[in-house]
């Protein structure tokens, strides 16, 4: 049951992106770049997520457990780092650029293989961010921790 | 600088029942799993091999499934647009490199951060979110008008 739910939250999520436009990296430039004509359609995408999610987060964590009675495994919320600010400065100048988070970049993975939506050469792009994620979890982590 | 917006690309109730989805489907997974939905840390997690507690890979497993179910859906229904790269292929690898580093050093995305984390009023993905907005901002400003 809770493999399923697991998998339907996925599915949920999934769709939440190809619906709202988020999927779509032309959509995410146009929003990001106030400078040309402006589409400022994905603020309604934060619009529409953070109260459904607000309720239900605090719903969930005034119980403290999920609703099989588990633990939770949730991030505190006010722990500061160098980390924190440097990795998200570098992910946004990456998000502009290319038009594409993470999310996202699955969902276009999955539709070129699948559907061919695009040319193999945007699946680069997927692999490109894996790659990305591998550098800093394999290589740069280590390195930090011998300094 | 004045604002044009483009109101034949503006899709608020699409983008705002996206949303809504994305919301749903975190409540959902925190439900069942305890678990924030934040693509960078699942995907992140799956390319680690050293640390295999039972439950490491399963749920992320079923996630990502549920992703993949999403897609075809969302092509069955038309709903997913082309990918094409049309500008320089290398700068965009770049930016999507950034997109995977910059996401694990700041630990976490745009679903993580900005919705998961917002919603459940944590001061860190406020300034992650704020972080990774001013740089798309900036970024988007400098090198689609300038570059």
């Amino acid at each position: 049951m809770k493999n399923y739910l697991t998998l339907f939250a996925g599915f949920l999520f999934g769709l939440g992106l190809i619906v709202s436009g988020m999927s779509n990296p032309n959509k995410v430039i146009h929003f990001l770049d106030i400078a040309a004509i402006w589409d400022p359609s994905l603020a309604f995408v934060m619009l529409g997520a953070i109260p459904v999610a607000f309720l239900g987060f605090r719903w969930i964590e005034s119980k403290h457990k999920t609703i099989f009675n588990e633990e939770l495994h949730l991030p505190g919320k006010n722990h500061f780092n160098a980390d924190l600010f440097i990795g998200s400065l570098l992910f946004g100048i990456g998000w502009a650029i290319t038009g594409f988070c993470p999310g996202p970049a699955l969902v276009a993975f999955v539709a070129i293989l699948n559907l061919g939506n695009g040319s193999f050469k945007a699946t680069s792009f997927v692999l490109a961010m894996l790659v990305g994620m591998l550098i800093h979890d394999r290589i740069y982590k280590h390195l930090m921790k011998r300094r | 600088m004045s604002l044009i917006i483009n109101w034949n690309e503006f899709t608020p109730l699409a983008s705002l029942v996206g949303g809504v989805l994305i919301g749903i489907g975190s409540v959902l997974l925190v439900a069942a799993k305890g678990r924030i939905l934040g693509i960078s840390g699942i995907v992140g997690s799956l390319l680690q091999t050293n640390n295999t507690p039972q439950d490491h890979y399963r749920w992320r497993v079923y996630f990502l499934f549920g992703i993949f179910l999403s897609t075809l859906v969302g092509g069955f229904l038309s709903l997913i647009p082309k990918f094409d790269i049309t500008s320089d292929y290398t700068t965009l690898i770049a930016g999507v490199l950034l997109v995977g580093f910059g996401t694990r050093m700041g630990s976490g995305c745009t679903s993580g951060h900005a919705v998961c984390g917002l919603a459940r009023l944590s001061m860190r993905s406020l300034l992650a979110t704020m972080t990774f907005m001013a740089t798309g901002f900036l970024t988007a400003y400098v090198f689609y008008h300038f570059i």
